[in-house]
């Protein structure tokens, strides 16, 4: 049976006051919005505790560590080219490039760093100059799909796996490369590969400008990412940053140039730099930073001792058969080669007892290697200074005050791995 | 400046506190003997010397000797270009020195890395917590003395803590078994009357004899 009620309204000045009072109780409520380790966004297992105010950022507490493994530890009991592959799964977006930056360190202990071959200090030149295009290119690309621009991500993909199949090429591991030895190479360049290079670089160029039109002058990209999260030039030192990140904030400093090691003293390039210390100029720096490295690639392919085919015998590795592996054939005739061979391989190199820093400049900023040895085979004590740690360690100061759909592209413009943020 | 007349003003500053420590591959390095003016010491090469950044701080655990503790600072000066290493040592009891987070801020993780890695607080730090290792995990794994396989904690352990979906099922091997033969998944029947209306029975018997397997693994119960 149906009934009639009587629906009272107050006037609307009561109503108002019954709104804010019943609200009021939320003022000052924070809310913990966890994001991560599984998040699309944090590249890997990133975990931050947000807290928000409304969508602005209060407090932000990156939680690292779920990818520990324990590198460190492990390298203390190994012998020096036992922990090669591990660092392959440093950044593990650019393993030549650590492989090369490990390789120089332990070299730097045994004092043979500047006493390389050219023809091994060009390739490995080479090596790290392709490992920063692919790293940058992932990082642009995740940094775009982050943002909401899918198809640059599949486009700098196209271009990164040429350059798999470069490093295919070279050592036969695409991803795990471990191409370098204390003191050389694992074996020379295929006769084929710099004439690979060069077909790379032809194509990489307009690959590049064309990623560049899709981002650069974007309404909807520049929008997102121009003056957010600004990193001033103090900062960015006080926090350590190092790599792209550094020189986004309009700080001159590449290790390349700054302390130059390998061939890169024969070489010409610019080192870019930002105006700002915005997403963008992070953006801008990478951008022109794989356009440098094209550079210097096309400069090696045409100055590299011995050419491409290497008919003058140029040696690849430092001439030391207490170094180096001596090779097979001298191993089973020669009782020299196998003495060597045989300490070598039980023991590893004797190297000195000391102390040495070797900063060396990764896509993602300075990866250094501080080794302690006590003489033998096995270091005392190996620690790495991954750059990732380091730039993330600025998180809590740069997404406080941001909003929450920012978060992603501050992250992307930061360009991080895990692998190497928590060894 | 180089890194070498930056040592000797830190010298010439701090005197008796600072001994230089021999070059090694180019390499400026001194000792400071009090860890506890590390602050004073940082803070001089900071605002006096332009060291305004701080590379790395790293500890090494001398163990067996005294004091057990080694940490290492290295500086660098971004508008100068050169470096300097202070090493300081801290002993096993009191495992404590102030933190140079008022002077870099980078020194924020790097100082939180080594207490949770080797166990050495530092006095002052902001947030003095674990940063690789998770809240309450009760060891320093980088400490000479902890071995390299880990010990046991009392969260169990992730992997392998439940069976695999698929196990028992008909094309799954089996795990242990003296030979590949036994552990070969057509060779085991799951369900054994499917079999023996298949007539595969004496088959299979033939096969366990002749590989010295009168039982073989038998059928496992499926869940």
């Amino acid at each position: 049976m149906p009934t009639v009620q009587d629906i009272n309204y107050k006037d609307t000045v009561a109503r108002t006051a019954q709104a804010e009072e019943s609200i009021s109780e939320f003022q000052d409520e924070r809310m913990i919005l966890n994001m991560g380790p599984s998040h699309p966004a944090t590249h890997g297992v990133l975990r931050i505790m947000l807290e928000l105010d409304g969508e602005v950022i209060t407090k932000a507490d990156p939680e690292i560590g779920y990818l520990h493994r324990g590198d460190e530890k492990i390298a203390e009991n190994m012998t020096y080219t036992q922990f090669i592959p591990y660092t392959d799964r440093l950044d593990y977006l650019a393993p030549l490039a650590n492989n090369v930056a490990y390789a120089l360190a332990v070299e730097k202990l045994l004092g043979i760093h500047d006493k390389l071959p050219p023809r091994c200090q060009y390739i490995r030149v080479m090596c790290t100059e392709l490992a920063r295009i692919s790293s940058h290119l992932l990082g642009l690309g995740a940094f775009a799909m982050d943002v909401g621009a899918v198809t640059v991500f599949l486009l700098t993909f196209t271009e990164r796996e040429k350059i798999y199949n470069l490093a295919e090429a070279v050592c036969g591991a695409r991803f795990t490369t471990s191409y370098t030895r204390v003191g050389g190479l694992t074996r020379d360049i295929p006769h084929t590969w710099l004439d690979q290079c060069q077909k790379f670089c032809d194509e990489f160029i307009p690959a590049l400008n064309e990623f560049g039109t899709l981002l650069t002058r974007n309404r909807i990209w520049v929008d997102r990412v121009r003056d957010l999260a600004v990193i001033s030039k103090q900062d960015a030192v006080d926090y350590g940053l190092s790599g792209p990140n550094l020189r986004g904030s309009g700080i001159e400093w590449d290790l390349r140039k700054k302390q130059p090691y390998l061939c890169y003293k024969d070489l010409e390039f610019d080192v870019p730099i930002g105006s700002v210390g915005d997403c963008y100029d992070r953006y801008l720096v990478r951008m022109e930073e794989m356009r440098q490295s094209v550079r210097i690639l096309e400069q090696c392919i045409k100055k590299i001792p011995g050419g491409a085919e290497n008919k003058e015998k140029e040696p690849v590795n430092y001439d030391d058969g207490k170094i180096l592996l001596p090779p097979k054939e001298n191993v089973m005739t020669k009782m020299e080669e196998l003495i060597h061979q045989f300490m070598l391989v039980t023991e590893g190199m004797n190297c000195p007892p000391g102390e040495v820093y070797f900063g060396h400049e990764n896509p993602k900023g300075e990866l250094g290697f501080y080794i302690v040895s006590k003489g033998g085979g096995v270091p005392y004590r190996l620690k790495i200074r991954a750059p990732s740690f380091v730039n993330l360690s600025i998180i809590p100061k740069l997404f406080q005050g941001n909003m929450i759909s920012d978060t992603v592209a501050i992250l992307g413009s930061l360009d991080f791995v895990m692998g190497e943020c928590d060894r | 400046m180089t890194s070498l007349e930056a040592a000797k003003k830190v010298k010439a500053k701090f005197g008796e506190l600072i001994s230089e420590l021999p070059e090694f591959r180019g390499e400026v390095s001194v000792r400071l003997a009090d860890a506890e003016k590390i602050v004073d010491v940082c803070r001089y090469a900071k605002n006096d010397l332009d060291f305004n950044y701080l590379v790395d701080i790293t500890s090494i655990d001398n163990y067996g000797d005294d004091p057990r503790w080694t940490l290492v600072y290295l500086l660098r000066g971004l508008n100068h270009g050169c470096e300097l290493r202070i090493n300081t040592s801290v002993s096993e009891e009191k495992s404590k020195l102030p933190s140079v987070v008022s002077i870099w801020s980078t020194a924020n993780w790097h100082e939180r890395e080594v207490y949770d890695m080797m166990g050495i607080h530092f006095r002052d730090h902001p947030d003095m917590r674990r940063i690789l290792m998770w809240d309450g995990y009760p060891y320093f794994p980088l400490r000479k003395d902890f071995p390299l396989a880990g010990k046991e904690t009392e969260l169990p352990g992730i992997a392998f803590t439940q069976v695999t979906p698929m196990m028992g099922g008909p094309f799954v091997t089996v795990a242990g078994g003296n030979s590949a033969m036994a552990r070969e998944p057509r060779i085991r029947i799951p369900d054994t009357d499917a079999i023996e209306t298949m007539g595969r029975l004496e088959r299979r018997k033939e096969i366990q004899e002749a590989h010295g397997h009168p039982k073989g693994p038998g059928p496992i119960e499926r869940k």
